[in-house]
């Protein structure tokens, strides 16, 4: 579904990513995993057209999307979840909703989708009218990933979905985001610090180093190497 | 007492014209967090188009009632107005959206000198003084007492509260306005859910516009000459004045536009009773902005903005 081709990306005179290649298949749970300033992030921010890329192609549905706006790429079905986030905190739970719908026009599709949402987080539902600021981080979390859910993408970027958060909320989180994946046949790209439980969902992996993809493979045989074992899960 | 009400009174009607251009302002600022300082010519421009569209169109709507050639006129200037402002933010201002923000903010003090020099030409507007038309016929409504209220202040009312309430309905009813409120928050985010955001910038900027001219307008009804430098004034208060209200608020700005109008009107009323020349009302506003930059910079509606992480 998504094609990577040696992606690089530069903030001024600093390389961030020097030649990343993924592939996502359809209907997935992928996960980029890797310590912080490894280029996670930058490889999400230059798939969702937030960056510009110095050289390298990405290809999505077999059209190529490399550096287009990302009002453009979102109407692709390209949804970015970003770090931090970013809820609008002055808006109120359902206006933030009705932002992650801004492109659809379907008055009743957005309000059966937004009945979704709720079931999946009833925290939500009971907080509708209440300013996004207002909530805790993990709640900004739910927010965030139902106001994505909204646009009806045909994939999702989650970045660091686990940062800040509390442990039990975490759990929960990620066991919606698997739900998700498998009743709404949702492709998912992963972005993670937390590799155990980022490899326990997916079922391919990448693992990133200084701007490099220094390691790829099914996650469980990614969780079985030594060398992954040492780094990145504490084994 | 009655003294007292009718400057209120006076100052009301000022001061609402004032929240009219502070919007302006204010909405920019909430978007693209730099000052417009060419919004005051804009009110300018707004007031010659007025004076034009009625020597142009005069003629041809003396038929109507005066209501409905104003509210033509009055559109007519504003739609003029927003071309204008959306012009001047993609030829000066959208070339700079990533530069540092004091580039912009020195841009717009060239266009706002660009502005006000060319309409100085002969072949444009000239640098004399012209007199603004009566849209509005004089009459005076005599409320209780002693109190006096023109027509013109009247119609200026009832016009402001009605732009006020039509921008309301805009920015918390309609898909534009939410973008608006989004982009203001967090334009990284906004671009994530799909929005364009230039297209929202550009609307912003014609929103504002549009209202100055409205302003520019009933302000030229009010004290009916125009002259290319007239905005400067009426420009710095309104800046002031959504500085006053918390800059980047709405509400804010509508409550400082009054503020700045009644005291100005006050302090013009009785400087003379403490042995000041009125032309010290046109300084209070600068006490105003000293005094909220000193000790509420965030302007009397001004959240400090909080976000969990």
């Amino acid at each position: 579904m998504l094609d990577v081709r040696n992606l690089e990306v530069a903030y001024g005179s600093i390389r961030a990513l020097h030649g990343v290649s993924l592939h996502v298949p359809e209907k997935s749970i992928v996960t980029l995993i890797g310590a912080n300033g490894a280029g996670k992030s930058s490889t999400l921010r230059a798939l969702s057209g937030l960056i510009k890329t110095k050289a390298g192609t990405v290809t999505y549905e077999g059209n190529e999307i490399t550096n287009q706006a990302p009002h453009r790429i979102v109407a692709r079905g390209l949804c970015h979840v970003p770090e931090g986030r970013m809820i609008f905190p002055n808006l109120t739970i359902e206006e933030n909703l009705r932002m992650g719908a801004f492109l659809r026009r379907d008055a009743k599709g957005i309000a059966a989708d937004m009945d979704y949402v709720f079931t999946i987080f009833p925290r939500l539902l009971e907080r509708r009218k209440q300013l996004a600021g207002t909530l805790s981080g993990g709640e900004q979390q739910m927010l965030a990933i139902s106001r994505a859910l909204m646009g009806k993408p045909k994939f999702l970027m989650l970045d660091e979905p686990s940062l800040g958060i509390a442990p039990l909320l975490v759990k929960a989180i990620f066991q919606k985001i698997v739900e998700i994946n498998r009743t709404q046949g949702l492709t998912i790209l992963l972005v993670e610090q937390n590799a155990n439980l980022a490899l326990e969902v997916s079922s391919y992996g990448y693992v990133l180093e200084t701007g490099k993809v220094i390691l790829e493979g099914p996650s469980a045989d990614l969780r079985a190497n030594p060398q992954v074992q040492a780094a990145y899960l504490g084994i | 007492m009655e003294q007292f009400a009718q400057q209120l009174l006076n100052g009301l009607f000022l001061g609402s014209i004032y929240a009219l251009i502070a919007l302006g302002y204010t909405m920019v600022y909430g978007v693209l967090r730099f000052i417009n300082f060419a919004h005051g010519d804009v009110f300018m421009l707004g007031a010659f188009s007025g004076l034009y569209l009625n020597r142009w169109l005069g003629p041809s709507l003396a038929s109507l009632h005066w209501s409905i050639s104003l509210t033509i006129i009055l559109v007519l200037s504003m739609l003029i107005c927003a071309a204008l402002g959306i012009l001047i933010e993609f030829l000066a201002y959208r070339p700079l959206r990533n530069r540092p923000r004091l580039n912009v903010l020195i841009t717009a003090i060239g266009v706002s000198l660009l502005i006000e020099y060319t309409g100085q030409h002969p072949a444009v507007f000239g640098a004399t003084q012209q007199p603004f038309p009566a849209l509005i016929p004089a009459n005076n409504i005599s409320l209780t007492g002693n109190l006096a209220v023109t027509n013109t202040q009247m119609i200026v009312f009832v016009t402001v509260v009605l732009l006020l309430v039509a921008l309301r309905y805009i920015v918390m009813k309609t898909r534009m306005g939410l973008a608006m409120r989004a982009l203001s928050l967090n334009p990284t985010a906004s671009a994530l859910m799909g929005v364009n955001n230039s297209v929202v910038i550009s609307f912003t900027f014609g929103l504002g516009s549009a209202l100055a001219a409205a302003g520019g307008i009933l302000y030229a009804s009010l004290y009916p000459s125009v002259e290319p430098f007239m905005g400067i004034m009426p420009g710095l208060k309104a800046f002031i004045a959504a500085v006053l209200g918390g800059i980047g608020n709405i509400p804010g700005a509508a409550l400082g536009g009054l503020i700045i109008g009644v005291t100005e009107t006050l302090v013009g009323g009785y400087s003379s009773v403490v042995g000041l020349p009125t032309g010290y009302k046109d300084g209070v506003a600068f006490v105003i902005l000293i005094l909220i930059l000193l000790f509420k910079p965030s302007g009397l509606l001004g959240k400090t903005e909080r976000e969990k992480v």
